[in-house]
């Protein structure tokens, strides 16, 4: 085992500074840090939390993010079947900040500069960091539906796929849709954020509806062939709880919506008008990264280097999260933003002391769907990285889905959303 | 790259008293990020949230862990998720995680 102590001396003295700073601001923007992360979700938290604690609380980090609070996606489908509120999926950044010491920004980032290492808030003032972490999450790529942005700023046709005040918006039209009303939901082609999440909602949809407006229907339009994940457990619990009242029709790509009319236009077959319509857009990686050049995957995902995060368009910049280009069998989804938010903090801490990254990273995925408010279903995976083929990929024999729903793994599934809460956060 | 149970009590000293020399050592960083893809079901440090029905890790013995992961990946402990999970990690994961958790305090 080698030891680095001429690093670890030099990382000392730095550091040691940079605790005391960390210690003792809490407002104000600081003018630069070690580490600078872009985005406070699964990946970016997880990211600031671990470089602070993998580093011992020697390297100072600066975490940007526009929102006063951490609101999880996972969980959020339950909003919307009635089941959790907004304040059971809110957890506030105070951990990050007083426990860890990470210096929380609330602020936007209109510019990275790569070659002067410095991001720009949209509120003005510039960041320089060493290594910067990028983690922004996704958006919508309007223009894959026509109509659905001025709709969507109207309030008449909502995504609510980022969770927040669209998931209390979408809950409260759901509330005031009359019995024997149609709620539909498209879906995009994969890759999409969290591919079992549309199907779970139109889940929690009917479970809502089978108590509150037995005549009410759920309508799944869906792009891609088939169920992308979890297919046959969800069709079967459909079938068997759900009859009659949603239907799950495959191959329907959404072209246009009008807002006015709740109208949904597909690329092949005749229009559907719904009373309560959300409509999924094809996402793309965090409008950030779209713009700073940083999504190179057909300006859409992020090309990384899977052993550090490192953007293969820009050095020092490690992009995480659904914003980036992914491995065999990768999922968009929250445990897996978390996963990278490790493996990234872990090749940061090393690559500012002066070791080598840990040759052999290792990621887990484990994805649990609410088909009722009780009853649950996952899918879990282990992914490895494969130095041959420089990336990471799921380790034969692992992983897989539940047999069934079962009311044990709905105790796991909020188990789990707390427990990665607090691993993220607190 | 092996972390014996005492380095990793030493590293918990040595950065309890501020001390980096051991804590900057890679083959503990490997561990503790390797250690770290637990966490997010199990807690950081393999301490989870009060009354969590998931098993909170820090401090399991670690011939305990390492018999109990054996026993997921061989089927004669049944699971929800566990043994399919246990399937993905190598002897030697199984071997490093079990150290780190058994010398994590609770």
């Amino acid at each position: 085992m080698m030891k680095r102590r001429s690093f670890v001396g030099a990382s000392l003295a730095v550091g040691g500074l940079a605790t005391l700073a960390g210690c003792a601001s809490t407002g104000g923007i600081p003018s630069r840090a070690k580490v600078v992360v872009v985005g406070g979700g699964y990946g970016g938290a997880t990211a600031a939390k671990y470089v602070r604690m993998l580093s011992d609380y020697k390297i100072d980090v600066v975490m940007i993010e526009p929102n006063a609070a951490f609101v999880s996606c996972p969980i959020s489908n339950l909003v919307l079947g009635g089941s959790k509120t907004m304040a059971d999926i809110t957890t506030a950044y105070d951990g990050l900040a007083g426990r860890h010491g990470v210096r929380v920004v609330k602020d936007t980032v209109s510019a990275i500069d790569s070659a002067k290492k410095t991001v720009t808030l949209a509120g003005g003032p510039s960041i320089g960091y060493d290594k910067l972490i990028l983690s922004p999450g996704i958006d919508m790529m309007w223009g894959s539906i026509e109509g659905s942005q001025g709709a969507q700023a109207a309030g008449q046709v909502l995504q609510a796929w980022k969770a927040g005040p669209e998931t209390l918006a979408l809950r409260r039209q759901l509330e005031a849709m009359p019995d024997g009303g149609v709620y539909a939901l498209t879906i995009p082609e994969a890759p999409y954020r969290c591919p079992p999440g549309p199907y779970e909602r139109a889940s929690q949809v009917a479970s809502y509806f089978k108590k509150a407006k037995p005549r009410a229907k759920v309508l799944i339009l869906d792009a891609n062939p088939d169920v992308t994940s979890k297919g046959p457990l969800f069709k079967k619990f459909w079938a068997d709880n759900y009859g009659g009242m949603l239907e799950y029709r495959p191959q329907h790509k959404a072209v246009a919506v009008d807002g006015a009319s709740r109208t949904v236009k597909f690329e092949i077959q005749a229009d559907v008008k719904a009373d309560v319509l959300n409509v999924l857009p094809s996402m793309s990686a965090g409008a950030i990264a779209v713009q700073t050049g940083l999504a190179n995957s057909n300006r859409r995902w992020c090309n990384v280097d899977y052993l550090t995060f490192e953007s293969t368009a820009a050095k020092d910049v490690h992009v995480i999260g659904d914003s980036i280009q992914i491995a065999p069998a990768m999922p968009k989804s929250g445990h897996m933003a978390n996963s990278h938010g490790k493996v990234v903090a872990a090749a940061v801490v090393a690559q500012l002391s002066g070791m080598a990254v840990n040759p052999a990273p290792l990621l887990t995925n484990t994805c649990y769907s609410f088909v009722n408010d009780k009853l649950v279903v996952h899918v879990a995976s282990v992914h490895q990285y494969d130095s041959k083929d420089r990336t990471f990929k799921t380790v034969p024999g692992s992983g897989g889905v539940s047999p069934a729903p079962s009311e044990l793994e709905g105790t796991f599934a909020w188990n789990w959303a707390q427990n990665i809460w607090a691993d993220s956060l607190l | 790259m092996r972390v014996t149970r005492t380095m990793v009590c030493l590293l918990g000293l040595a950065s309890a008293y501020g001390s980096a020399a051991m804590a900057q050592d890679a083959a503990a960083l490997y561990q503790r990020a390797t250690a770290a893809t637990c966490a997010n079901c199990h807690g950081t440090d393999g301490r989870t949230v009060a009354g969590s029905a998931i098993p909170a890790l820090a401090g399991m013995p670690k011939a305990y862990m390492v018999s109990q992961m054996r026993a997921f990946r061989d089927g004669t402990r049944s699971a929800t998720v566990m043994h399919q999970l246990a399937k993905g990690l190598t002897e030697q994961q199984i071997d490093l995680v079990a150290d780190y958790f058994a010398a994590a305090k609770r």
